[in-house]
């Protein structure tokens, strides 16, 4: 039986949570970073264990390994240099004929490395905690990514801290292109609990002509994503809704689960 | 009340709730990231009083909300409800055997995600969630069941170094020590 004490608690816990979770949608996500702000201590001991860990770790590299080392990044560095040129010579190019014809120049989008500081405790839903906030110019929806690809976009922004939901989370949802002659358009939506590799393309048309291991990219539709970051391969087509749609499976081109650093890609 | 114990209670939930935001490899192996809220409140509705299983609650779902894409506060809830049934019930939990631990651990840590998720849904939300849930409860369940009495022991291990106990009376007196002869 329930005695007086215990109701005292009871309505105490009840009343406090239903206050929280009515909080308006500002206050609330103030109030998530001021409890999240907690754990500042343990960020800063957690980066600095790591840190020296990695500097007891170059401490013990041999001379002869860093060395080979330095001439593979020497020489990828003037490919990567080469490469850069001619991406330079295209891009200019492709600003005079989007000038002749009297289309809008494309704005140059800038990158800002982050580091992925936490992940999602929870299991129905996929994100990840950069260490990038407010401070640094970050904003909500800002798109993230890796050298491989898409990874998510920015959800919510503290101080010194943003949130990024990845691909296959429900509340992260892409417009995407699959690269192949009609270039068919459908959007990028939730994965299941346990695919972490996998993500879900539906909304095509049921005449869509696709094959596994087309590349898909970001359509650039939705205002979000720019046009062009690839996303992943096709693995597998399957019609659904009795026929009238078409449902691909797409393997992510990043690696979501071992995610490091990402990229902030700012406008 | 014992305030150390309490604070020792809130300061294992505060590193339990870091952990399992920054060390993801059990979730990489697994497909589950393990709770250790459960196992905690099992401890603290079987151990100790009413006010800190009610703060663990509080502090142990805000702090895993406020690094989660929860909603804050929706964590508080279940881990309360498994809280205060445990506490209301525990004259009648033999809480010295491991058994008893683990299966309460099991059953903590297997029903505080489905309220939890429960919640979500009556809030709009939609989760991910499908029949890899199922293998995800599975190992929720099954990690919790294992951390119970590795918590208990843990708990009563800092217990017996930082709390003072009082020399207890021997009914022992050599004043009325009956001393016998050889025959």
């Amino acid at each position: 039986m329930l005695k007086r004490p215990h109701y005292i608690a009871l309505g105490l816990v009840v009343l406090l949570t239903l206050v929280i979770l009515n909080l308006p949608s500002q206050t609330s996500a103030r109030f998530k970073l001021g409890v999240g702000s907690l754990f500042l201590p343990l960020f800063g001991l957690a980066s600095s264990s790591q840190q020296v860990a990695s500097t007891m770790g170059d401490a013990v590299l041999p001379r002869r390994q860093l060395l080979g080392l330095n001439d593979d990044l020497r020489r990828e560095n003037q490919q990567l240099r080469l490469q850069a040129l001619q991406a330079q010579e295209t891009s200019s190019e492709n600003a005079r004929l989007r000038q002749l014809v009297g289309w809008q120049r494309e704005t140059s989008w800038k990158l800002k490395l982050a580091k992925v500081v936490l992940r999602e405790p929870a299991n129905w839903w996929r994100t990840v905690q950069i260490d990038l906030g407010s401070r640094d110019g970050l904003r909500v929806n800002l798109p993230v990514l890796t050298t491989d690809g898409l990874v998510g976009r920015i959800s919510s922004v503290g101080l010194t801290r943003s949130q990024v939901v990845l691909l296959g989370d429900p509340n992260c949802k892409v417009s995407a292109r699959v690269e192949n002659e009609t270039r068919d358009t459908g959007v990028i939506g939730a994965s299941g609990p346990l695919d972490r590799e996998f993500v879900q393309l539906g909304f095509l048309s049921r005449n869509a002509n696709l094959k596994p291991g087309q590349n898909v990219a970001t359509s650039g539709e939705g205002g979000i994503f720019p046009k062009g970051i690839p996303i992943g391969k096709i693995v597998d087509v399957q019609a659904t809704d009795s026929g009238l749609r078409t449902e691909a499976q797409v393997k992510l081109a990043t690696n979501l689960s071992a995610l490091e650093e990402v990229w902030v890609m700012f406008p | 009340m014992n305030w150390l114990n309490t604070a020792i209670v809130l300061g294992a939930t505060y590193l339990a709730v870091f952990w399992e935001a920054a060390f993801s490899g059990v979730s990489h192996v697994l497909g589950a990231q393990i709770d250790l809220l459960p196992p905690l409140m099992v401890y603290a509705a079987l151990c100790t009083g009413l006010t800190t299983v009610a703060l663990l609650a509080l502090c142990g779902g805000l702090w895993f909300d406020s690094l989660s894409a929860n909603p804050l506060g929706v964590t508080v809830l279940p881990l309360f409800a498994i809280g205060l049934a445990i506490y209301l019930k525990r004259d009648l939990i033999l809480r010295d055997e491991t058994f008893a631990r683990l299966m309460l651990g099991l059953g903590a840590s297997a029903v505080a995600p489905v309220l939890t998720l429960l919640l979500l849904f009556t809030m709009g939300r939609t989760p991910l969630v499908g029949w890899g849930t199922l293998w995800q409860l599975a190992v929720l369940a099954a990690g919790g069941a294992i951390a119970t009495p590795v918590c208990f022991e843990l708990f009563g291990w800092l217990d017996r170094m930082l709390v003072h106990r009082r020399a207890t009376e021997s009914s022992f007196r050599p004043d009325r020590e009956i001393r016998r002869g050889r025959l």
